[in-house]
């Protein structure tokens, strides 16, 4: 199957790594009063209906983003290790039902599955627990049942 | 100042998503397959975060009333359970389990510029844009009282 690579298990580094976004969505919180929902942020750059501050916050947020990987390349002089499923028309259709689910549902793996799970919101955690079940099963048929 | 701190927070939590793994969607395709090649690293990743998040945020609320540049916290208050919040992240689910990309990691990826990532954005945005024009499809089978 195509989606098939091995990587390795990295507790400390995921363990760090996953301390640092937290403390983004804390900063988030303190200085902006808002959720660290990146499908959240990133709708509300582009809908008609946001105001201008809104919109600006949640711009400069996205911004951080895209200016993560660019500054890792600056100092380490190279691009973060990654293997991105080629497919195109898997990546198109990963990337309707993710955009579309998550607005829809109104939150993704930040919003409910970090900040919302970190609240103990009723909400986010049925949210994360209905996301992480289809995520689980949609790679077990992929490669699993049709990829075996 | 907003504006900046809302930068240098969307800054660490890109480079958190680097350095945890998350932006390479093989390690979270193989942290979904725990009946194959499975990589437990996204249960640490969420695990940290939540560590620091859970009593961040309480600290926060208890001793301010307001952020330090804005005038009000905006914090979800509803506890219902509806089909549009478990049928969104369903959804989302399947999209996530297909590509192994979920919003932020897929932005953080994005100058890396994979071929898949090239198409998987767009996509999303296109996808965000239709759920924001789609309304409640079962309004009717909402549960509880609204927050």
């Amino acid at each position: 199957m195509e989606n098939d690579v091995d990587t390795e298990f990295t507790p400390w580094l995921s363990l760090g790594g996953g301390m640092m976004i937290g403390l983004a969505a804390v900063l988030l919180m303190a200085t902006n009063g808002r959720i660290a929902g990146i499908s959240g942020l990133t709708s509300r750059v582009f809908a008609r209906a946001t105001d201008t501050e809104t919109r600006g916050v949640s711009a400069m947020f996205v911004l951080g983003l895209l200016l993560a990987a660019p500054i890792w390349l600056l100092f380490s002089g190279e691009w973060p290790q990654q293997w991105v499923p080629s497919n195109p028309v898997l990546m198109a259709a990963a990337g309707l039902l993710v955009g579309f689910g998550a607005v829809y549902g109104n939150g993704c793996t930040s919003g409910h599955g970090v900040c919302g799970m970190s609240r103990l919101s009723v909400r986010s955690i049925a949210a994360t627990a209905t996301f992480m079940t289809t995520a689980i099963g949609t790679v077990l048929v992929t490669r699993h049942l049709i990829g075996a | 100042m907003k504006q900046i701190f809302a930068l240098i927070s969307g800054l660490v939590f890109g480079f958190g998503l680097v350095i945890s793994g998350m932006s390479d969607p093989a390690k979270v395709l193989n942290f979904l397959d725990i009946f194959g090649t499975w990589d437990p690293s996204l249960a640490f990743v969420m695990g940290g975060a939540i560590l620091v998040t859970a009593p961040g945020f309480v600290l926060l609320l208890r001793n301010r009333s307001h952020p330090y540049f804005d005038t009000k916290f905006r914090i979800p208050d509803r506890e219902d359970l509806d089909s549009k919040l478990l049928g969104g992240a369903a959804i989302f689910g399947v999209g996530w389990g297909l590509g192994g990309f979920c919003p932020g990691p897929a932005l953080t990826a994005l100058p890396i510029a994979a071929s898949g990532t090239l198409i998987f954005v767009p996509f999303m945005l296109a996808g965000m844009w239709a759920a924001r024009h789609t309304p409640d499809l079962f309004p009717k089978t909402r549960t509880g009282a609204t927050g």
